[in-house]
């Protein structure tokens, strides 16, 4: 199979997180659209077979409709931890 | 945000268990590989991965049979629920299921899956619908509806000179034999779980041994429809999905009208935005 390319920024902010297997996908689009928040951009560059590939822009819900929706398996979806109320907090 | 990726909960995983990779063969934008990612994972969550044998028809999808890690038996053109047949009396404590396309099953063997069905054996067999031989090019098959443009009817399918076309999700509803009939679709994320609930409810009615169950997929093929990916899911809906409506035709003998199906479908796509709003299906 040889190299396995992600995309995945840490920086980014929202409930939820993905995975984006930027060498398998052979841009299609389908998920740019079966975003519920639209977070999903595509690229300005292209992949190793010459396709442009989705980018993760701020406010994912980890929803996993991308996933789903995706024909050639290219995202894995992660929910972060719900940050505790401000007012627990402080209880404790 | 404090949060490592040691913390972080997968919700969705890039692969069903039972697909040895994520490389396939199809064209970008194809439905086929959502149809099967359903049925793969159902197989995998009842738990029946070490005693289920697949039997492939011809199509697209058959270069699957390469990457699937189930037992798996080549079909001639067609011929798979007949095979299948086989496969099951032979070895009845093994789930058999088929994989055929609407050109395999619906042109080339249309009497292997209604024999099949009346005689109610205790199979599954799913169909991947897309209207079109995508395979050799997007030919009219017999299941393309009225005014669809396919590489031999240009001008749209005409009654009068192509015929009507067969659903064959109905067609099958009516046979005695056949205890669990349902029509699936992937034309957005809410539809693809949902088609993933049929393949369960379709492997769970041959695990109680209650007869023929079958599951049709409504599937993009853009490529086949010469059309830009991005609208596939769209054009599904407005030629094929408006023939072949999306539901569960036969549930405990009861079949269900297209009337009922409609109401369902019109309930289920704003349950499903709203849970998809609210940020997951599950959640």
């Amino acid at each position: 199979m040889g190299l396995r390319l992600t995309s995945c920024d840490n920086t980014l902010s929202g409930r939820g997180t993905v995975i984006i297997d930027t060498e398998i996908c052979k841009g299609c689009e389908l998920c740019i659209e079966a975003c519920p928040p639209r977070v999903l951009t595509m690229s300005s560059v292209v992949n190793r077979l010459g396709y442009q590939y989705p980018e993760l822009q701020d406010g994912c819900t980890g929803c996993a409709a991308c996933q789903l929706f995706c024909p050639d398996f290219v995202f894995e979806v992660f929910r972060r931890p719900r940050a505790p109320a401000p007012n627990k907090e402080n209880q404790s | 945000m404090t949060s490592t990726n040691t913390e972080l909960k997968v919700i969705g995983q890039q692969l069903p268990d039972l697909l040895l990779t994520a490389h396939h063969h199809m064209c970008a934008g194809c439905g086929e590989p959502l149809a099967l990612r359903g049925c793969l994972e159902s197989i995998s969550d009842l738990g029946l991965s070490q005693r289920t044998i697949a039997v492939a028809g011809i199509g697209c999808y058959t270069s699957f049979s390469m990457t699937t890690d189930l037992d798996l038996v080549q079909a001639l053109h067609g011929r798979a629920p007949s095979v299948a047949t086989g496969v099951k009396r032979m070895l009845p404590d093994s789930i058999v299921y088929t994989l055929q396309g609407d050109g395999d099953m619906v042109n080339e063997g249309l009497q292997e899956v209604l024999h099949a069905a009346a005689r109610g054996e205790n199979i599954t067999c799913v169909l991947l619908n897309n209207g079109v031989f995508g395979e050799t090019g997007g030919h009219m098959t017999a299941t393309t509806v009225l005014g669809q443009r396919t590489k031999n009817s240009l001008e749209g399918r005409d009654a009068t000179y192509h015929g009507f076309p067969i659903l064959i999700g109905d067609l099958i509803a009516q046979l005695e034999g056949a205890a669990y009939v349902a029509r699936g679709s992937v034309h957005n994320a809410g539809s693809v779980a949902r088609t993933a609930k049929m393949f369960r409810r379709a492997f769970e009615t041959q695990m109680r041994g209650e007869g023929f169950s079958f599951v049709e997929v409504l599937t993009m093929c853009p490529t086949g429809w010469f059309i830009p990916t991005i609208e596939g899911p769209q054009y599904m809906q407005d030629t094929l999905g408006e023939v072949h409506i999306m539901g569960e035709l036969k549930v405990d003998g009861v079949i269900h009208t297209t009337e009922e199906l409609h109401a369902q479908n019109v309930l289920k796509a704003a349950e499903m935005e709203k849970a998809l709003a609210r940020g997951g299906i599950d959640a």
